[in-house]
């Protein structure tokens, strides 16, 4: 018998099974093709405007900032403008996102676009998130060329662009478009959930930002006015 | 076994941190995550619906096992993974070099994992020629300090800002003495600094994983700093360690498990990096690891399962109860002598380690019922840690002298008259004894009473005495 067979002889053993019983595989079986949703709180739960205003509230508490656009064509003049008022260089990389794509970046022609993952050398990313989750002020993010994780991680300034049509009251929500987007018990590489920029509290419990991570999350909510 | 166990030796290890001042006044800074579970807590008018769920999605999941391990087991080699088993720390230990040796690796970055300070992962590899290098601030500190973390989520909070700059400017050569490390963020740039280069060099990447999920073959692991990302999508090999309990069925379960994480642990609604890792990089990705390895441990787990420990099995490791513990508040988690702490520590340590070293983990406790009170699961720590006093009583584990102290006491408790002749008795004369002062510094028998308190003197009467004269009248 292996290290395996062992485990699962020892598992049954102590909970008295054999393994081969119906009714328990049956529950099995059922709660992971049914994946039923438990306590969902009604705090995001919200109409459309008031999910942004919570959404946005709750990405400032952990120490993000918002800022609401009409339309994808406001993104490049609002990158370079945030990228001034931080004093950094305009040069930003983003993935090949189609919707970042398919913006007219020459708005701001100031501005340097690099696209691909990063190596530790840029400064800033500019990503485009899957969906964000008001009930906390989350984002989630996924991997893979359009969005490269590296992106979320190596750059000490991270720019997010969200739809506000994807913006949700909840994680629930995020999990069932993963489902459609994927295939049913099927997921990208990484997914990442994200709620403000990186911190550490391991000195003295002294609060600060920009550990590992980003020491910067800047939201573009887009569409939502 | 595993690491160094010194709970043997717990009553002289809360002597010496009693003692220690430095370590005292890091421990006075710790009331910061009770104020905040409270309030996170407060904000949440469902957070007492979500503990049920969670302590209900867990004990579900447990008496379900085996089935879901096997169904997490196919989505994980579904999707390019590969799950590994390990009976014991040795052969986990095992395993991992193999994967290290077989991939060449000489630089191995870590992000913070309990199982690998069980299974003493890091000596082990350096003696095998790998450099482990952790990743956590909190872990990065202690690691160049040669110490135990004391907290199972604040690694250093045993620390003071003023050791942990003598510890950087001991090992970080090139530091200028005229470069400012007196505060901590200029602590935290410098060790961004010196890290960010190890992410970037590292062959492999091992993590832990705070839930495995069933339904997708997905690890989670859940960090503020972003180093557990750097350390899994950077590096070729991404190893993940997890014990058989971390089982979730579903994406639905996991966030109910996640709203109650948080804000046991640290008081913040989310942590600011959940992420949910599934095999290695896709076709098309340009970025994550070409291996993804999943090192299943049981080290004592299944042997817990549907016995008395069973629910301790439930514990998401958010570290609630010891923050809330007064013992631990008093100590600090080094006491405990080996990797958990407090409260979940002196049940957990006995059924791992063996009750006959940690017997007196489960003692030092007053019952006081904040650590369960507070226990996102709802584990009745209290009742496990009276079932392992009451275990190692059975098995003589107690001191001579509290085995006859508790017969001695037990005689005259189950003869009640006796015992009211007795205390009759007795109560004057300490009465008369005591009466200038009021209290005792000093009382024969009592040394473990009277060493760091005063004993009352009693009033002369005892109270079942004036009580049945309160009734004849």
């Amino acid at each position: 018998m292996d290290a395996r067979d062992t485990i699962f002889a020892a598992i049954r053993r102590s909970l008295g099974v054999t393994g081969r019983e119906g009714p328990r595989r049956a529950a099995v079986a059922e709660r992971l093709k049914t994946h039923p949703a438990g306590v969902i709180p009604a705090r995001g739960n919200l109409p459309p405007r008031q999910r942004i205003d919570l959404f946005r509230a709750m990405v400032e508490a952990a120490a993000g900032t918002v800022e609401e656009l009409s339309t994808y064509d406001d993104v490049p003049s609002v990158v370079a403008a945030f990228l001034r008022a931080h004093n950094l260089p305009p040069a930003v990389r983003r993935g090949e996102d189609p919707r970042l794509a398919a913006i007219d970046w020459e708005r701001a022609p100031s501005l340097t676009i690099t696209v691909g993952r990063a190596d530790g050398s840029e400064l800033v990313a500019v990503s485009h998130a899957f969906g964000g989750v008001a009930e906390s002020g989350t984002l989630m993010l996924v991997s893979g060329k359009d969005n490269p994780t590296t992106l979320n991680f190596l750059p000490d300034t991270h720019l997010v662009v969200v739809a506000a049509g994807d913006v949700h009251g909840d994680y629930e929500t995020l999990w069932q478009r993963l489902r459609v987007a994927y295939g049913a018990g099927q997921m990208p590489r990484t997914v990442n959930l994200i709620t403000g920029p990186s911190r550490s509290a391991d000195i003295e419990q002294t609060l600060i930002l920009g550990a590992h991570g980003p020491r910067r999350l800047h939201v573009m909510v887009v569409g939502s006015i | 076994m595993t690491a160094t166990v010194t709970s043997p030796s717990f009553k002289e290890n809360v002597r010496t941190a009693l003692a220690d001042r430095q370590l005292q006044e890091a421990l006075s800074f710790g009331l910061g995550f009770v104020q905040r579970r409270r309030q996170a807590a407060d904000r949440l008018p469902e957070f007492e619906a979500l503990r049920d769920a969670a302590r209900d999605i867990k004990n579900h999941t447990l008496a379900h096992l085996d089935l879901y391990l096997g169904a997490y087991e196919e989505r994980v080699v579904a999707s390019g993974g590969r799950v590994h088993y390990a009976l014991d720390a040795e052969q986990a230990r095992g395993i991992v070099l193999d994967i290290c040796r077989r991939t060449g690796a000489r630089v191995v970055t870590k992000g913070k994992t309990m199982i690998a300070e069980e299974i003493a992962l890091n000596d082990f590899l350096t003696a095998n020629g790998i450099a482990p290098v952790e990743t956590d601030l909190g872990e990065y500190i202690i690691q160049i300090r040669g110490e135990a973390p004391s907290h199972i989520i604040a690694p250093a909070i045993h620390l003071k800002k003023e050791q942990v700059e003598a510890d950087f400017r001991r090992v970080h050569g090139n530091l200028p003495p005229e470069r400012n490390l007196t505060e901590p963020a200029a602590l935290l740039a410098e060790a961004r600094g010196v890290l960010r280069e190890r992410f970037l060099a590292a062959d492999v990447g091992i993590t832990g994983a705070n839930f495995l999920v069933a339904e997708t073959g997905t690890s989670i692991i859940v960090t503020n700093e972003g180093n557990g990302d750097l350390t899994q999508t950077l590096p070729k090999v991404h190893i993940v360690l997890a014990t058989i309990e971390k089982l979730v069925p579903t994406l639905e379960d996991v966030a109910q498990l996640m709203r109650v994480l948080a804000r046991s642990a640290t008081g913040q609604d989310m942590s600011v990096y959940t992420t949910l890792s599934t095999g290695p990089r896709r076709p098309d990705d340009p970025d994550g690891p070409q291996e993804y390895h999943v090192v299943i441990l049981d080290n004592g787990r299944s042997a817990m399962l549907g016995g008395e420990f069973n629910d301790m099995l439930r514990c998401i490791r958010c570290g609630a109860c010891m923050n809330h513990c007064p013992v631990y508040n008093a100590i600090g988690g080094h006491a405990y002598g080996w990797v958990y702490p407090g409260p979940m520590g002196a049940v957990l340590t006995p059924s791992l380690a063996g009750i006959e070293r940690a017997r007196d983990l489960p003692n030092a406790s007053t019952f006081c019922g904040r650590c369960e009170e507070v226990c996102p699961v709802r584990i009745p720590l209290p009742r496990m840690m009276r079932a392992w006093r009451e275990r190692e009583f059975e098995r003589r584990l107690s001191p001579a002298t509290v085995r006859s102290g508790l017969k001695f006491w037990a005689f005259f408790a189950r003869r009640p008259r006796l015992y009211g002749a007795a205390t009759t008795l007795v109560a004057p004369v300490l009465a008369l004894v005591g009466r200038a002062r009021g209290r005792f510094r000093w009382l024969p028998l009592a040394g473990g009473w009277t060493r760091t308190r005063d004993f009352p003197a009693p009033q002369g009467s005892t109270f079942q005495t004036q009580w049945a004269n309160r009734r004849r009248r």
